[in-house]
């Protein structure tokens, strides 16, 4: 009887962080709070149990996530005892970047220069990410192990062949490793995880009524006071729910009733979306993702 | 937004209990596709996503706008750009190497490494196969076999995948003929058959209207076989394999979290664990038994291979990363020089001698590839002789490790026989490599006792050994300043001896040439023969340009610490050039001299040598008493 598929994923994503803990100087593991970063942090309580994960929780903050994001993020840095760091980039804030006056700016700055600050700040030499390559084309070609220069520049000519279960993480001084334990998961999978692990989710996922404004084609919840309605515009409560979580004012949410993780899933079973067609970030331009991991975006 | 089907579906909880309940005997299975190109592997490996909804309605739209590029809606999508996606990156000359698609039936959970079929082939396709449990090999109906197709079934062979799959696509445009499908599979089996590789099972498909991908076709009443996903969805995969053999798995980390507690994780490779078993720990002979299983879900009674675990034992036997537990009675063997194959994947050659970094397991070794047997022609198989290997060759080596390490052949446990080889300078991965066999012969020789010790040697002398290596530019006065040391040295009644061309490259070094892989073979022996000198109590100076890093690092790695001096003698090109005592730039520069350094072959200055001369600044008397100094006072 060979293992079901999530024993092997599971195995192959603690397998993935022990070896990095036994190889890197200084893991750090990025947590945004969302359902993929639960996954990767409850992985990670796994492959070190009983200790501890050996390594602090990295929140590279914008100001601009939603509030439940927030409490979910510290609740659950406070049950594991980890070490949790939030950065905020200090140019952003004096510049007053936001997603609704700033566009792409606001990616750049808070989140790329954020975490590139953060990472050098604290001589982070490889950082763990919950990215999937089933979430977007240019992800699919993506290493476990993501090599980048000292100015934290994606090489995609020079990233090393991986074989087998041989992970190569020596490089120079300077240079760190992004890593990607959560590669070969899918959304089902992670939701089929959360579902069997019995995985705190920010209940975002789970379908309430909130108040929404409809915008450029997307569903966007009005989460604070920030929010300036356009002439015309009025919030009106609907029964949403998010499939992905990153900064309110650029996350599309999907009208839905499921209220249950296997609700969930019945949804994703028969839905016609994908993931990502709801983040603003990937459609800036086409081959934006690309670009943006050229630049030190995650 | 709003998902039409999704929302306001009431019967919904009955199917997500049936599904999740059937996921719970879900098993994965990885496999790769292997065509050259327009054989129509995306299309088919389109066809797998789309039949098993893995794509959305979105990517789906998408790719119906590109089909219509503005035309008439409701054109039929082309399969082949669901997984063509990097055409894009393509253009903007990104090398794509591998590409990992999911899809998922209720049996199973796929992932498939999907390789395109450029120059970088060999290079890639070892890479998806290095984790396929089975390949599938796409031949054209209308080509049948081609080398390409040769090509593919010999690497699949060469990386141990041991289910194959023949899949003879687009056979709507040969009329969904038995006589030519019968033709093919008849001509790929009497090869298979010649290079040893495993059974394959043939089905004829097409990936464009989808004959014989999920379900089986009315088209081919002749076929009796599976359809390609129901043979996907029940063939055995490689873990299932494993789980028959002995108990091995390597270890990976150490889990202390305190002084009362310690677990020893790694990833089960083959066979099973539990509490109570006595095992070994590798490559010493010591063995222990197995207390508990630790997880975070409690502890376990078995585990099988394949999962990630932490064992204790019940005593505190010495144990840290890289070594290997083994069931006691059937422990691997140990060995420090393999029988191997190699595949070559960096743009910098293979050079044989040169010590590069070895990962097998959780292991890292200093290694060399010692020989090159022979390299493998992969369109003809023929076998030829080699001095180096190139990007994509693949050769028969023999490598020899700097200690002994547990080991299994590749195609009995690719857990313990696949390695990768590290270059130690740039960290880049430049070679895959699948143990076949260990070679005892130097292993004897390790054995022998030596009864009189190298202190012993040293003392009958009265001084410390080492090595004091001159390296930098012809010409740029190594020669005369070690003479000059050697000199100072001897009147001192120091044991000396200066190891330089004259002596070397007349005898011991005459069959070696000057490129590159001569270069690095030239040092490798000299500095052998300096460690043995140095063995012996002397103190040996070397003069030769040794142009490459990795070798002086190399002689280093040989010597006890502070016994390697390293001299920069620093003379800028121009200024050797000018000089050109023996006239060999001039020749060099007129092409008379191939592979001259400085002219036509690199020379990597050394970053951190224990003492830089500077002959610019210093003239040869100077130096050379420093040098004597530092040899005698700093020591
Ligand atoms: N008639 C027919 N054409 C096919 C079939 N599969 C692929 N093709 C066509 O063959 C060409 C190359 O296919 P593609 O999947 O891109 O090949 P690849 O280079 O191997 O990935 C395209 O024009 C496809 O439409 C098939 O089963 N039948």
């Amino acid at each position: 009887m060979p293992l079901t598929h999530l024993k092997h994923l599971e195995a192959e994503s603690i397998h993935i962080m022990r070896e990095v803990v036994a190889e890197t100087e200084r893991p750090v593991m990025l947590f945004s709070a969302g359902k993929d970063s639960a996954v990767m942090l409850h992985l990670a309580r796994k492959a070190f149990f009983p200790a501890s994960p050996p390594f602090p929780l990295l929140h590279v903050d914008t100001t601009w996530k939603f509030r439940a994001m927030y409490q979910a993020r510290n609740e659950a840095a406070a049950a594991t005892g980890m070490k949790l760091i939030v950065h905020q980039n200090p140019h952003a804030i004096a510049q007053g970047i936001n997603p609704f006056d700033h566009g792409s700016l606001h990616t750049d700055l808070w989140k790329t220069e954020g975490l590139k600050q953060a990472l050098n700040l604290h001589g982070f030499d490889a950082a763990f990410g919950g990215a999937r390559r089933d979430e977007e084309k240019s992800r699919a070609k993506e290493r476990i192990f993501s090599f980048r220069s000292a100015s934290h520049r994606w090489d995609p000519k020079n990233q090393r062949p991986e074989l087998w279960r041989l992970y190569n993480t020596r490089k120079a001084k300077g240079e760190s490793i992004r890593v990607f334990p959560l590669s070969n998961w899918t959304e089902l999978d992670v939701w089929h995880y959360i579902h069997r692990e019995k995985i705190e989710i920010v209940d975002l996922y789970l379908a309430a009524p909130r108040p929404v404004v409809e915008r450029d084609g997307m569903l966007i919840m009005v989460d604070d006071e920030r929010f300036a309605l356009r002439p015309g515009e009025t919030a009106s409560l609907r029964m949403i729910r998010f499939r992905t979580l990153g900064c309110y004012p650029l996350t599309g949410a999907v009208e839905s009733t499921a209220r249950t993780v296997p609700e969930i899933i019945q949804e994703i079973l028969l839905s016609a979306y994908s993931e990502r067609h709801a983040r603003a970030i990937d459609h800036d331009q086409a081959a934006s993702m690309e670009m943006k991991k050229q630049e030190g975006y995650f | 937004m709003k998902s039409p089907i999704a929302s306001g579906v009431a019967a919904s909880s009955v199917l997500a209990e049936a599904y999740l309940q059937s996921q719970d005997q879900k098993s994965i299975l990885r496999f790769i596709t292997c065509g050259s190109v327009d054989d129509g592997k995306s299309t088919l490996i389109g066809r797998l996503l789309y039949d098993s909804r893995a794509l959305f309605a979105d990517q789906v739209a998408a790719l119906e706008m590109e089909a219509r590029g503005g035309g008439a809606p409701g054109a039929s999508i082309d399969l082949a750009r669901i997984v063509d996606g990097l055409a894009a990156e393509r253009e903007q000359g990104i090398t794509i190497d591998v590409a990992y698609r999911y899809f998922a039936t209720d049996k199973r959970k796929f992932i498939v490494a999907d390789t395109p079929g450029h120059e970088q082939y060999t290079r890639n396709m070892a890479t998806g196969a290095s984790t396929a449990d089975l390949a599938v090999i796409l031949v054209d109906a209308r080509n049948g076999v081609v080398t390409q197709t040769r090509r593919h079934a010999y690497l699949v062979q060469l990386m141990g995948i041991r289910s194959v799959v023949l899949a003879v696509a687009k056979m709507d445009l040969v009329a969904f003929s038995q006589a030519r499908f019968d033709a093919i599979v008849e001509e790929f089996e009497r090869f298979a058959k010649s290079i040893e590789l495993s059974r394959c099972v043939a089905i004829p498909v097409s990936g464009l209207h989808g004959d014989n991908v999920s379900d089986k076709s009315a088209r081919t009443p002749w076929y009796e076989g599976p359809a390609l996903l129901d043979h996907l969805e029940t063939v055995q995969v490689a873990t299932a394999r494993m789980a028959d053999r002995p108990f091995r798995m390597s270890v990976q980390w150490v889990n202390r979290p305190d002084q009362t507690f310690r677990g020893i994780c790694g990833l089960i490779g083959s066979g099973e664990v539990s509490p109570g078993d006595t095992i070994r720990v590798q490559p010493g002979s010591a063995t222990t038994k197995v207390r508990s299983i630790v997880t975070y879900d409690g502890d376990l009674d078995t585990s099988v291979a394949g999962q990630s675990v932490m064992l204790t034992f019940t005593d505190d036997i010495d144990c840290s990363r890289g070594d290997v537990l083994t069931a006691a009675d059937s422990p691997c063997d140990v060995a420090d020089t393999f029988d191997a194959t190699l595949v070559w994947m960096d743009v910098d050659e293979l050079l044989p001698g040169r010590s590069y970094l070895m990962k097998i397991g959780a292991r890292a070794v200093v290694g060399s590839v010692t020989n090159i047997k022979h390299q493998i022609a992969i369109d003809t198989l023929e076998h030829t002789a080699a001095r180096t290997l190139g990007l994509n060759a693949i050769a028969s080596v023999d490598v020899s490790l700097d200690r002994p390490i547990p080991f299994e052949p590749y195609a009995e446990n690719p857990d313990l026989g696949g390695f990768i080889l590290i270059d130690r300078m740039n960290n880049r991965t430049v070679a895959a490599g699948m143990i076949r066999s260990a070679l005892y012969r130097t292993q004897n020789i390790h054995a022998q006792i030596l009864d009189i010790t190298r202190d012993a040697h040293a003392a009958q002398k009265n001084q410390k050994p080492c090595v004091v290596w001159f390296t930098g530019y012809s010409g740029a006065g190594k020669s005369t300043i070690a003479n000059l040391v050697e000199a100072k040295l001897h009147a001192l009644g120091k044991h000396t001896f200066l190891l330089d061309g004259d002596n070397v490259r007349h005898g011991l070094n005459r069959d070696l040439g000057f490129s590159d892989a001569d270069r690095v073979e030239n040092i490798r022996r000299i500095s052998e023969v300096a460690k043995l000198m140095a063995d012996a109590g002397l103190i040996v100076l070397t003069a030769f340009i040794s142009p490459f890093r990795s070798e002086r690092q190399m002689a280093r790695g040989m010597l006890p610490e502070g016994e390697f001096i390293e001299v920069f003698v620093d003379t800028p090109l121009a200024v050797a050039e000018s000089r050109d005592v023996k006239g060999l730039y001039k020749k060099a520069r007129s092409g008379l001299i191939k592979n001259f350094t400085g002219i036509d072959s690199g020379y990597e200055p050394p970053e951190a040598a224990e003492i830089h001369i500077s002959t610019v600044d210093m003239i040869a008397e100077k130096a050379a008493d420093f040098i004597v100094d530092y040899i005698l006072g700093a020591r």
